[in-house]
């Protein structure tokens, strides 16, 4: 439900750079998010073209890069990707230690935006 | 056809909550205030641990306290039967708080009187994970009726706080939960977390907590 609040946010800034560029649209605006978010793709869209609505960035496409969780493991130093779930521990790939560490997976980035 | 062009912008999202955050850090340390934004699942303990909190240190310190509930007075009104001076926010149907609201919230209180100031976030393990609210300290409560497995269902809640309180340990007898397979789940999230096993109802393990809250308290106001 926070992704309306995430959502203006990405909208102000986007606008703030757009208006200070003197764009006539932004057709695209790319994100890079860390899968630990919960935020979910089509949500923002949604809330997007609904909070956009009669600005520079009306219509804009949302293209969500999605970055990995990123654990490195204790043990052997090793890093790797990982996922959760119910029942699904996290142990390393390599050596099978479950002192592991979460080092990445928390991005919440806006890298660019496509513009007329 | 127009030809479309990249600007670079390299922005974190919640640029605007965080710069806001940091403001409030600020008049926080200016006022030598420790502030705990406590987050939960709603019927985790939350007011409870509040109360026992209050309970335990208001002989000692200036308490305050910035309710986050949704849309009820409930839990302001039995803050303020301690004697401790409560804010209310009107979140709505607001799923979190975030800087901005803290900021107001901070308003309305005498920050130059106080010691200690506790936020009682909404109750959602998503949605307040996300937010910087300027807090000095994260905190979360996991009761034991919720499960072991939560470290896996809501990673990014265990992974910003720098202290878990485990409530309701009484019930452990009954339950399955399993309490070494879940430490371990939090410390592959949060390497540095603290963790508290308490029982409101029994006033088990409050005093560790009560002194974990002292030390950082103290160490703001020595």
């Amino acid at each position: 439900m926070h992704e309306l609040a995430v959502t203006e946010s990405i909208l102000n800034i986007v606008l703030k750079h757009a208006e200070s560029n003197g764009v006539a649209k932004v057709v695209g605006i790319n994100l890079r998010i860390g899968e630990l978010s919960d935020l979910q793709n089509k949500w923002i869209q949604r809330y997007f073209d609904y909070l956009s609505k009669g600005t520079l960035a009306d219509g804009a496409i949302l293209k969500i890069e999605r970055t990995p969780i990123v654990f490195q493991c204790q043990s052997c130093h090793r890093e790797f990707h990982g996922s959760f779930g119910p029942g699904k521990d996290v142990s390393c790939p390599k050596c099978g230690s479950t002192s592991v560490t979460l080092i990445g997976g928390r991005e919440y980035f806006i890298k660019n935006i496509e513009v007329l | 056809m127009e030809q479309v062009r990249l600007i670079e912008i390299k922005e974190e999202v919640l640029s605007d909550n965080r710069e806001v955050a940091s403001e409030v850090r600020h008049r926080l340390e200016a006022n030598k205030v420790f502030m705990l934004n406590l987050m939960a699942s709603p019927g985790a303990g939350k007011t409870s641990l509040i109360l026992q909190t209050i309970k335990g240190l208001k002989d000692t310190f200036r308490i305050g306290v910035i309710e986050g509930d949704i849309a009820s007075t409930v839990d302001a009104e039995k803050v303020s039967r301690e004697g401790i001076p409560a804010v209310q926010l009107r979140t709505g149907g607001f799923c979190h708080l975030d800087a901005p609201m803290i900021q107001q919230a901070l308003n309305e209180m005498d920050l130059a009187i106080l010691n200690f100031v506790i936020i009682e976030n909404v109750g959602n393990l998503v949605c307040p994970a996300e937010f910087d609210t300027g807090a000095t300290k994260r905190a979360m409560i996991l009761s034991v009726p919720e499960g072991d497995d939560k470290p896996l269902k809501y990673p990014l809640m265990f992974s910003v706080c720098d202290v878990l309180v485990i409530n309701k340990i009484d019930y452990l007898p009954d339950s399955d939960f399993d309490m070494k397979a879940f430490r371990k789940r939090v410390h592959q999230l949060n390497r540095a977390m603290t963790i508290f096993e308490i029982s409101c109802r029994t006033g088990e393990g409050i005093a560790p907590w009560l002194q974990w809250l002292e030390t950082q308290i103290r160490s703001i106001r020595p």
